[in-house]
């Protein structure tokens, strides 16, 4: 039962994007189609859960003067085995996401999560945070493509339902801003309606 | 020429945080109040232009002899934080006048994208070493007015009755959105 109340928590009550808002960067800039926003979900969720892994398992043996710096070691070394599996498996997903791969190392849910969870967690528990955290942030950026491709282009998972072209404006960098800020909106009115 | 077009290119077309999403948490974090805006946009400048030089060097002195260009990130990322580090303590013993105004946001940068992100950029971008100076210096030129006409807009804005759910953030993206495309009309430029 707690080891699902993590997954849930890191799902809904701590949603990494409409919740806490880190990690904004990735969020805008690679969600111009729902495939694009799930393919870089997913490559973060890789490295969070083998960083909170492997921070869990050495945390005991890091001085707490240097473990910012080790934290980052270990997050940028997944970072870079992500990365050159991407490129070999994935080409055509690791070309559109471009410069966002290498940049997972600065996402500040993954050092967050670090040094928030891992560092005082056992390894099990760990994961399962890297799971739920990474599932939230997968399934926050997947919602933010579906919205810019369905009304960018008016397809859905790369599927077309209408003919002809959407609205241009969402898929281009304005869109990502306006469609982020009224999910928010949105998501703000239900979380106050079920508190009230 | 060239440089006039890498440097308008890199200040109003692809403007780092409103065309190419780099930078987005300090420019939603650090935008309350004109003054901060204009010091963490300084911060970046002096940052940024430094970390282009380094880089640079890094990656064609070290990193392309040895052949371990795909030890990238994991290099970059430390050399960042470290330099960071390093400005902050020069800054301190040199210039303390400079290190008042900048201080409390140089701890900040190591986390902005941004710098990491021009760092990447640079080298896949095969500029020389005039050529990545002009262009991370610019970039963060970019960055700092974007943040000064954003903190600008959110200072008018907290005198405006917002309604409950858009207070806070998702005010501040659909105005982001907004700037978006009002620098948008410069795409024909370059």
């Amino acid at each position: 039962m707690d080891k699902l109340r993590i997954i849930l928590s890191g799902i809904v009550k701590n949603n990494p994007t409409f919740v806490l808002m880190l990690g904004m960067c990735p969020t805008l800039a690679t969600t111009t189609s729902a495939v694009n926003g799930a393919g870089m979900g997913a490559a973060t969720m890789a490295v969070l859960i083998l960083s909170n892994i492997v921070i869990s398992l050495i945390k005991g043996v890091i001085p707490s003067k240097v473990r910012i710096p080790a934290y980052i070691v270990v997050i940028a070394a997944f970072v870079t085995v992500v990365e050159l599996l991407m490129k070999a498996y994935l080409p055509e997903l690791s070309k559109s996401l471009g410069v966002f791969i290498p940049l997972i190392v600065v996402n500040c849910i993954i050092l967050g999560r670090a040094e928030g969870f891992a560092a005082k967690n056992g390894v099990l528990d760990s994961a399962l945070d890297g799971v739920g955290t990474g599932l939230g942030f997968t399934l926050a950026l997947t919602l933010v493509g579906a919205v810019r491709e369905m009304l960018g282009s008016g397809a859905i998972f790369g599927h077309k339902f209408i003919a002809g072209d959407g609205m241009l404006i969402f898929v281009l960098a304005p869109g990502a801003f306006l469609v982020l800020g009224y999910l928010m909106v949105a998501f703000n009115r239900l979380t106050a309606k079920m508190k009230s | 020429m060239e440089y006039i077009l890498i440097i308008i290119s890199a200040i109003f077309v692809n403007n780092v945080v409103l065309a190419q999403f780099l930078g987005v948490c300090p420019f939603l974090g650090v935008s309350n109040r004109v003054p901060t805006s204009m010091g963490m946009g300084a911060a970046v400048v002096f940052v940024m232009t430094i970390a282009a030089v380094v880089v640079y060097l890094l990656q064609y002195y070290v990193l392309v002899p040895l052949g371990i260009e795909y030890m990238q990130t994991i290099v970059f990322i430390l050399v960042i934080a470290a330099l960071v580090q390093m400005v902050e303590l020069v800054l301190k013993k040199v210039s303390p006048s400079l290190y008042q105004a900048l201080g409390i946001f140089l701890p900040l940068i190591t986390t902005n994208c941004a710098v990491l992100g021009v760092a990447i950029l640079l080298v896949q971008k095969q500029y020389n070493l005039l050529q990545s100076v002009t262009y991370s210096f610019s970039t963060a030129v970019g960055f700092a007015l974007a943040l000064v006409i954003f903190a600008g807009i959110r200072e008018r804005l907290e005198l405006d009755d917002v309604p409950r759910a858009l207070r806070g953030t998702p005010i501040a993206l659909i105005t982001a959105g907004i700037l978006a495309m009002a620098f948008m009309g410069f795409s024909g430029l370059v």
